[in-house]
């Protein structure tokens, strides 16, 4: 246990910590079935009611501790279905024909999952939910760890091959001192959640299988390295370093800037007004992505509900600029109401500002909407619509938006033939913003919840690095500021290189913001340059860190 | 039998937080309480899985029957909460 390696994986939210790794079990492995003798039934339903009452009890004890309303609703709905009665009966006529209690259990829940399914719609994601009870179940039915995430009653570095929703809305962040991850990628759910938090966060990490419950780690997040063997003299001063760091950078402020006073605004990714009371300082929002108003709906949000949540949020903003995204939804994020027909291939298909192409009231209902709260206000947003791909797309989204009376229009660039034509697409937009996430998952053609392809959607790639120059230099010539709102923002050494490219403004979650601030606040634009060149001409990811690192000091 | 027909008023329909209330509800009262959408398969109102799997939404129509003591009150308390929108507050 004292024995000292590094593990290495991929940094996806910055920070130290040390602390005792908990493991987080993982899916349940059914046995083999076995046939109950009939004699033996009855003690069979008995084991698995049992079973059932324990996960409903568990659930319970775990809402009445989320610290979130949301979490807790998620959790008290969970404890409410492992108590159903129609789930019970279905256990008990599982177990009449013989089933052993875990297979009748993990049965019911497939069979009620499916009726679930069948209904559609936001009550089809609830199947997920039968998941988890399954499993927490079948756990307590073979006598096993109840799974999910653990509550040793000091703080921890969480260890798991992934996380699930469920599993993140349950983080307490009191006991949680890092998350590290078997699997997942940069913009993986785990990777964002920790981010928003503020918490280190190591992801894609296989060796992480090999961490023992207890055994002490040190978690460097922006380095994505773990070290092992770490005594508890050193875990304390790497957590007291940490809070101090903590401290210093939340009390920082004021605009963004080079160390010769070059401007870069820093701007805010948010998803709602909720997400405005952070207290970290910022010039404004980079992203106001508007999903969240339409998740979760059967039919379309109305006029007047959606400028009810846009005037929130614009009555709420720090510095009062925002750059709000049209719709972002399609067939890889569906919504019911958009009723689109299913693809093989939904990330390269109807998504983004494609989905106008099939629903095209939608669109204008939104940009209705926008418009009405910018008024009521007195706020002038920016509108940028989202999977922009040529110039055409551009000058009729610009159409659109501009006969409705909008001054600012721009486009997100995601798809790399957007950002070849860059200079194209601002002859007809006042702006662009470079949404990294995607745009590495198109450059390098990989998904991006492949937790084995991680390392191509790492936006240190320097093909990556080169479409984002592009824009730049489109930028530069055309006087049109073009900005980054991926979460490649958020990391300070590439907001420098960012910066040298020629980028104008970094959007990224609140808590990012400081440490981002203080890297471009230690070099001087020359410096930016230098690393932003050393960077493009490096070979693979490792090398564009390392060149950048030494041409910015 | 005594039934109770009535829109679902909740935005969510019933669903999340409304769906929830129903079946807490249905299941306090002392008289088995079913639940169909227009000539649908009566479900127990007491199952959130099956309340579920109802699909119903804002402005869907169902009808809520039970017999034996107590079974017009018990309908009666139900109809209301549905009548009313659970997501509010």
């Amino acid at each position: 246990m004292s024995e000292r390696r590094t593990l290495r994986g991929l940094g996806v939210s910055p920070g130290s910590t040390a602390g005792p790794v908990r493991r987080m079990a993982g899916l349940i492995r059914l046995p083999d079935p076995t046939v109950v003798p009939p004699d033996d039934r009855a003690a069979e339903l008995e084991k698995a009611e049992h079973a059932l009452r324990e996960t409903s009890d568990t659930l319970t004890a775990l809402a009445a501790k989320a610290a979130e309303p949301t979490a807790r609703e998620i959790l008290e709905a969970q404890s409410l279905i492992a108590a159903d009665p129609g789930l019970r009966d279905s256990v008990e006529e599982n177990t009449g024909a013989g089933m052993d209690a875990a297979h009748a259990i993990a049965a019911a829940c497939a069979h009620h999952r499916r009726a679930l399914l069948a209904a559609g719609g936001y009550f089809a994601e609830r199947a997920a939910d039968l998941d988890d009870i399954g499993n927490r179940a079948v756990a307590a039915a073979l006598g096993l760890p109840m799974p999910g995430v653990p509550d040793p009653g000091h703080p921890f570095v969480l260890v798991a091959e992934d996380l699930s929703p469920a599993d993140t809305a349950t983080l307490d962040p009191e006991a949680v001192l890092a998350l590290v991850t078997e699997k997942g990628g940069p913009t993986s759910h785990t990777a964002i959640l920790a981010r928003a938090r503020g918490l280190p966060a190591v992801v894609a990490c296989p060796g992480a299988a090999m961490l023992d419950d207890g055994e002490a780690v040190a978690v460097d997040g922006a380095l994505g390295e773990i070290r092992t063997g770490v005594g508890q003299d050193e875990a304390a001063a790497i957590r007291q370093r940490a809070a101090r760091e903590r401290d210093r950078l939340r009390a920082s402020g004021g605009p963004g800037r080079t160390a010769d006073g070059h401007p870069v605004k820093l701007l805010l990714n948010i998803g709602s007004a909720a997400d405005l009371e952070s207290g970290f300082s910022a010039e404004g929002v980079g992203l106001f992505r508007t999903e969240f108003l339409f998740l979760d709906r059967r039919e379309a949000p109305g006029l007047d509900e959606q400028i009810a949540a846009y005037e929130a949020v614009f009555r709420a903003l720090p510095g009062g600029r925002v750059i709000v995204r049209t719709l972002d939804a399609g067939t890889d994020k569906p919504l019911p109401f958009l009723n689109l027909p299913e693809e093989i291939n939904p990330a390269l298909g109807i998504r983004g500002l494609r989905v106008d192409r099939l629903r095209p009231g939608v669109l204008d209902t939104q940009l209705d909407a926008i418009v009405a709260a910018a008024r009521s206000t007195g706020v002038r947003p920016w509108v940028m619509a989202p999977m922009v791909t040529t110039a055409a797309e551009a000058a009729a989204f610009a159409r659109k938006a501009g006969a409705r009376g909008i001054t600012d229009v721009g486009a997100m660039v995601e798809v790399p033939a957007a950002a070849l034509q860059a200079s194209r697409l601002l002859a007809e937009l006042g702006f662009l913003s470079i949404g990294t996430n995607d745009l590495s998952q198109y450059t390098c053609a990989a998904d991006r919840q492949h937790g084995d392809l991680a390392d191509l959607l790492d936006p240190w790639q320097p093909a990556l690095l080169r479409l984002v120059a592009e824009c730049a230099a489109a930028g530069e010539r055309a006087g049109k500021p073009v900005g980054v709102c991926g979460e490649a923002a958020a990391d300070p050494l590439l907001a420098v290189v960012l910066v040298g490219l020629g980028v104008t403004s970094l959007s990224m979650s609140a808590p990012s913001i400081p440490a981002v601030r203080e890297s471009l606040a230690r070099h001087t634009l020359e410096e930016c340059r230098a690393a932003a060149g050393a960077a493009l001409e490096a070979g693979d990811p490792a090398e564009a860190r390392r060149s950048a690192r030494s041409g910015s000091d | 039998m005594p039934e109770r027909t009535v829109v679902i008023a909740s935005r969510t329909g019933l669903h999340a937080r409304p769906a929830k209330i129903f079946v807490e509800a249905a299941a306090r009262q002392t008289t088995p309480v079913r639940i169909r959408v227009g000539d649908g398969e009566p479900v127990p109102a007491n199952s959130i899985l099956a309340v579920l799997a109802l699909g119903a939404t804002q402005g869907t129509r169902v009808t809520l029957d039970a017999d034996g003591p107590g079974a017009d009150a018990a309908l009666d308390a139900l109809a209301d909460l549905l009548s009313r929108d659970l997501d509010a507050g």
